[in-house]
């Protein structure tokens, strides 16, 4: 049991050090005021001590000091306000040439879903080195996608997409965690992260291909499912040609536009009356129970794919509209 | 209430008349009081039972002592009980209810009988709680996150929502009589800036109790809606969203934390001027702090949410807030260190607590600046980092509260003193097996332990092994009392009417003090803490009885 008495978590990410450096400045300052506020009261439980100090004196105050006391403090918190705000900004957007893999969460479990068709339960295989892009979705209730080492957490919800990303600078396996209290077997929603060397991660590429992209996948799908005779190539159909347009704004029939962002295509399919556009009928039928999460992902990548070569990234929000994947049809 | 030992005992609250309806149906402030006192008491050691569980289910990584479903229903009985059963009502139901119309020089509150209701919504949502927890419990977490709560969960949700809906308006009417009370109340010459800081803290908390608790109630009523007639406002596949849950959630529960410290800082505030012998310092500070404590409390809910999905945009300004509300939190803390500053300094019992909730305090603000902190948020939110800071607050700061309010003010309530060899003995074991039992889990969390864990990674178990064995030291700790209390009670030494020459009008009444208070009304003409006026306390050995 002692001989892994734990201190601090491994730095295997790029932002790991930076998040560290911070918790180390937060806590010589806060701790070192904590101790001078201890030696400051056992001092005076001392010194004052009724025995050796039988009669206080008559203090009432000191305005000038409550005023520093206020303003120093005050001073130190927007200084580390801005420093955390600035690794906060800095998570939030993710590098253009991220690689890209989607996520569904479910009780109690994690699957990764790749571009390039490879999907994994509870295991995510990464190279080192390379910053990766989560695009995540729960099936069920909020989970949370933790990895301690990387020093990145992003909660996991019903409906609507979040993403997260990190750059792995140390091979290894690491912890993933649940991190939202999510029912029955939350503790056992557990699984790895495992960073590979680039050569490695090109031989595991190699053994879990075979499948097609899930562009190529979501192309099936888009035909199975009879999305095709609407969703026309040309400008006959009932429904819009959907080529060019993800990453783009897209003219409702009510006057406002939209961005077609992962959470607009998924809304599209599954509440298709939400948002009509412009020139176009209410005649969708829904999908809600129809595809899965992971169908559903796939037929975003095959949208996705029509819009190659990527477009400006259309914004920088945390989770709203993750930039198109460079590529992403098949590798 | 007669003993052996007493000889002829003036008529009191206590012995005016017997027998439980003059109990169950009084409107005296001060048994009202004592009915919370009794009931939280029960719901504290209940919670306790339920933490203990915990603590040693975690000695081991692997589930070994109970089932997965139980643990989590420990953990959410843990949660609910200790929260709105004991910390909600604790200082406010117990010593605001029996000390503040004593400390403005008033009969009674504002509404006696309001008063009685309240202790009564307090017992049937208790009694809703209990009757979740013998009909197989919850296990949403005390945070009822929907849409697990409103779907997936397979447990006593709408049982427990209930008795915490309920017991929610026993806490809006306390807050509603305090607040009339203090306005309406006060004895001549009693102006705002003479009242003692424990009326100002447990105003501003009145504040929050009605203002913040019915969004509580609203967004539990949603809860029950969604869940029984599946009318979407939480599930996405209702067509709700799960964020406004945890908007809405928090928009209660993060004041609500300024609930339970705000009135322990009011009794501090008392504790302190009293065993130093002096005037706090920056009377005028320290009681504004309050009511800014009360203020930005409502506009920082949703640094619960840095990791959930919100807007970059509207994590840095909860960010930004999140520091503002620390600010008049140090103010308090310095102010507390400066009171002692040449002041005559006894280290008795209560004044123990009092040091003990400085310490444990500052460090749980402490931490609380590392959590405001987005980028350290991300890493530690969700873990054990939480955990203890929030223990550091709630038990470190609020329950230390208690445990000064319960020692500065039982000679008052009951007429007798305990032991101060004991109390300071108990009060040292709390301090020490609070800090083995959660500091502990500030380098777990860290590491990276995540909260509600059942099982655990092997490598955190060291660290979980020193809080078991300080979670049993702090048991032994909060035993201790319910013992030397109960035992001063036949054999405690008559405590006087003022056992600690201590300012404020509640000591000027007898102990116990008679049913309406005071003989005749009092006209105050001095400014609060005017100890430079007052005689010095007596000596340890004198009164005090030693077992």
């Amino acid at each position: 049991m002692w001989q892994n008495l734990p201190l601090w978590p491994t730095e295997a990410s790029t932002i790991s050090r930076q998040v560290d450096g911070l918790y180390i400045a937060l806590i010589t300052v806060t701790g070192g005021v904590t101790l001078l506020v201890f030696a400051t009261i056992v001092f005076f439980a001392i010194k004052y001590n009724h025995k050796r100090h039988p009669v206080a004196e008559a203090i009432e105050g000191s305005t000038p000091l409550e005023i520093l006391w206020s303003a120093i403090p005050l001073g130190i918190f927007l200084l580390f306000f801005a420093w955390g705000a600035s690794i906060y900004i800095f998570e939030a957007k993710p590098p253009r040439d991220a690689m890209e893999v989607y996520v569904v969460a479910k009780q109690w479990m994690w699957k990764f879903q790749y571009q390039t068709g490879q999907s994994e339960i509870n295991t995510l295989h990464i190279p080192v080195n390379r910053p990766v892009r989560l695009t995540m979705i729960s099936q069920d209730v909020i989970h949370s996608f933790y990895v301690p080492d990387m020093r990145v957490k992003a909660d996991v919800l019903p409906g609507r997409y979040t993403t997260v990303w990190f750059q792995p600078v140390k091979a290894g396996n690491y912890h993933l965690f649940c991190a939202v209290y999510c029912g029955t077997n939350h503790s056992g929603m557990i699984g790895e992260v495992d960073v590979m060397e680039p050569a490695d991660y090109e031989v595991w590429l190699q053994g879990g291909a075979g499948q097609g992209s899930m562009a190529a996948t979501g192309q099936k799908l888009f035909q199975e499912l009879g999305c095709i005779n609407c969703h026309r190539s040309d400008e006959q159909g009932r429904g819009p040609n959907l080529q060019g347009v993800y990453g783009r704004p897209v003219l409702l029939d009510d006057g406002h536009t939209v961005m077609a962002n992962d959470d607009y295509v998924r809304e599209s399919i599954m509440v298709p009356g939400a948002k009509i556009v412009a020139g176009y009928k209410p005649v969708m039928p829904s999908f809600q129970g129809i595809v899965s999460e992971e169908q559903l992902l796939s037929l975003m990548a095959y949208v996705k794919s029509l819009s190659t070569p990527p477009p400006a990234e259309p914004a920088h929000k945390r989770n709203a509209a993750p930039p198109p994947a460079a590529g992403a049809a098949v590798r | 209430m007669a003993t052996a030992t007493q000889v002829v005992e003036k008529e009191n609250y206590l012995n005016v008349n017997y027998g439980i309806k003059s109990w169950l149906l009084t409107t005296d402030h001060k048994r009202i009081g004592l009915l919370y006192l009794f009931t939280i008491t029960m719901f504290f050691f209940l919670g306790g039972f339920f933490a203990l569980l915990i603590r040693l289910e975690l000695l081991t990584p692997s589930g070994d002592m109970v089932q997965t479903d139980i643990y989590n229903r420990l953990f959410t009985m843990h949660g609910i009980v200790m929260i709105f059963l004991f910390l909600i009502p604790s200082i406010p139901a117990v010593f605001g209810n029996f000390f503040i119309p004593m400390m403005i020089g008033a009969r009674d509150m504002a509404f006696p009988k309001i008063n009685l209701l309240s202790w009564y919504l307090l017992l049937g949502g208790g009694a809703l709680i209990l009757y979740s927890i013998v009909t197989g419990g919850t296990d949403t977490g005390w945070t009822f996150y929907a849409p697990f709560s409103t779907q997936y969960s397979n447990s006593q949700v709408i049982a427990a929502a209930l008795g915490i809906f309920v017991a929610g308006f026993s806490s809006i009417l306390t807050g509603l009589n305090f607040i009339v009370t203090i306005h309406r109340m006060r004895a001549p010459g009693l102006t705002w800036v003479r009242l003692p800081l424990f009326i100002w803290s447990n105003y501003a908390t009145a504040i929050i109790q009605v203002l913040g608790t019915p969004v509580l109630a609203i967004t539990l009523a949603l809860v029950f809606l969604e869940r029984v007639f599946h009318i979407g406002f939480f599930n996405a596949q209702l067509g709700g969203d799960p964020l406004l849950f945890q908007h809405l959630f928090w928009f209660y529960s993060h004041p609500a934390v300024y609930i339970m410290i705000l009135p322990s800082m009011g009794v501090i505030s008392e504790v302190i001027p009293c065993f130093a012998r002096k005037r706090i310092f920056g009377y005028a500070f320290v009681a504004m702090s309050s009511i800014a404590i009360a203020v930005f409390g409502f506009l920082v809910w949703a640094h619960h949410m840095f990791v959930s999905g919100m807007s970059v945009y509207a994590a840095l300004v909860f960010s930004l807030l999140s520091y503002a509300v620390a600010v008049p939190s140090a103010v308090k803390v310095f102010n507390w260190t400066a009171t002692m500053y040449k002041g005559s300094i006894h280290l008795r019992t209560p004044m123990l607590y009092a040091l003990g909730f400085i310490g444990l305090f500052t460090m749980g603000g402490m931490t609380g600046l590392f959590l405001a902190c987005l980028g350290i948020d991300v890493h530690v939110t969700d873990t054990y980092f939480v955990v203890a800071h929030f223990h550091y607050i709630m038990v470190g700061g609020a329950v230390m509260g208690y445990m000064a309010a319960l020692h500065f003010w039982w000679p008052k309530i009951t007429g007798k003193m305990y032991s101060e060899v004991w109390g300071k003995v108990a009060a040292v074991i709390i301090f020490l097996g609070f800090n083995l039992t959660f500091f502990p889990l500030f380098v777990a969390g860290y590491m990276g332990m995540p909260r509600r864990y059942h099982v655990y990674a092997p490598e955190f178990q060291v660290l979980n092994v020193f809080s078991t064995a300080g979670a049993s030291i702090l048991g032994i700790g909060y035993l201790l009392p319910l013992i030397y209390l109960f035992w001063s009670l036949r054999y405690g030494k008559p405590a006087g009417d003022n056992p600690w020459s201590a300012a404020g009008l509640e000591w000027t009444a007898a102990s116990p003090p008679p049913t309406h208070n005071f003989e005749e009304t009092p006209v105050v003409t001095w400014e609060a803490y005017n100890y430079h006026e007052l005689p010095d306390m007596p000596e340890e050995d004198a009164g005090v009885s030693r077992i």
